[in-house]
């Protein structure tokens, strides 16, 4: 082989190589069990901001990333209401956090957002992260996504990350419901027995550069 | 042997619906390709980017390749939903086979596919069971980048 096809071919896996690292660019990690839990400053739907401090009080808070648009999300939001009317005065309130871009899920804008949690009629806050640096900080990935706090005197850690439950499909063949589970196991002063779940989900609509 | 003839059935079987499968059929027929390079790619109906990227993993089941490679289309749409599955996949004409996963707890299956996949699709498995070598991706995938993807696997086959 003369040295211009070695050339050419060494220029040939070289662009491929790169187009490969182009789209496997990982995502951060985010959190992880025992993790302190980032801080942030979002917009509710009544446009009041929220960050970890307007949960000065609580036990602990059920963060769901979630959103309007994500047929996984919907089949969940009568649960996710439910766990906030079932925990919120235990000190376990929920905190709904949309994560994803309204440029690439247009159903996904404030307006949306808004006009859903009128509809659906939510008392829980129901956050923009517009720039999407919070689901990054945290390492959420799909929509429904759940990161269990505790509070503690240094701040809120994070003690359970995952499903709400094992079936998104059918609710009553729901067998383990683990974000209950991890709070009753927390309540008693226990770790959960379950840290970790993974669930079927849509992936969080990023930002197209 | 009832295993080879489930094995044999899931080879040839050329079904008009998409038939359900359970992931352990899903696991025997890979595991049961020998020198085949299963792509499978997991996606559903309701899901915007797998829906738009559904077409290029079907082109990619009618090219020739220099081994041979199978597309496996796995959809994760709800079993009871399977008549609106095969519309949606007849009505674009597409070829590559498809099954339909049927299982519950997601939990319990989504490491058993891939320890790497957080569970959020579209996601692809690409795997050769002679040449021991699998790659999962948590991505979408253009055509091109699909070919690149495949072409690359199959170069590194023993």
């Amino acid at each position: 082989m003369s040295p211009l096809p070695i050339l050419a071919f060494v220029i040939l896996v070289l662009g491929s190589l790169q187009t490969i690292a182009q789209y496997t660019s990982a995502l951060p990690e985010g959190v992880t069990i025992g993790s302190k839990a980032p801080d942030f400053r979002l917009m509710n739907v009544d446009s009041q901001m929220v960050s970890l401090a307007s949960y000065r009080g609580a036990k602990g808070i059920i963060m769901v990333f979630t959103c309007n648009s994500c047929p996984f999300a919907q089949a969940y939001e009568k649960r996710i209401k439910e766990l906030h009317a079932k925990y919120a005065s235990a000190g376990w309130p929920v905190l709904a956090i949309n994560p994803n871009d309204p440029a690439v899920e247009p159903e996904d804008s404030f307006e949306h957002m808004q006009q859903r949690a009128k509809d659906s009629a939510y008392t829980f806050a129901y956050v923009a992260d517009g720039n999407q640096t919070v689901a990054k900080a945290y390492g959420a990935r799909r929509t429904p996504h759940v990161f269990l706090l505790r509070s503690t005197k240094t701040g809120f850690v994070v003690e359970y990350i995952g499903a709400i439950d094992d079936n998104p499909r059918d609710e009553t063949a729901v067998e383990a419901r683990f974000v209950e589970d991890a709070i009753a196991a927390l309540e008693k002063g226990n770790v959960p027995e379950v840290s970790t779940t993974k669930a079927i989900g849509c992936g969080i609509k990023w930002r197209e550069n | 042997m009832s295993t080879l003839v489930t094995a044999l059935y899931l080879l040839c079987a050329v079904p008009s619906a998409p038939p359900l499968i359970k992931l352990d059929q899903l696991e025997q027929r890979i595991a049961g390709g020998a020198d085949t390079t299963y792509v499978v790619n997991f996606w559903a109906t309701w899901c915007k980017p797998c829906v738009k990227e559904l077409g290029a993993f079907d082109k990619l089941g009618r090219r020739e390749f220099d081994r041979p490679v199978k597309v496996l289309l796995v959809s994760l749409d709800e079993p009871r939903q399977i008549d609106k599955v095969e519309q949606f996949y007849t009505k674009r004409g597409y070829t590559a086979e498809l099954v339909l996963l049927d299982e519950d707890k997601p939990h319990l299956w989504i490491d058993r596919v891939s320890k790497e996949w957080g569970g959020s699709i579209p996601a692809t498995l690409v795997v050769n069971n002679n040449g021991k070598l699998r790659e999962f991706f948590e991505q979408e995938f253009s055509y091109e980048q699909l070919e690149t993807t495949i072409t690359t696997f199959l170069a590194r086959l023993p």
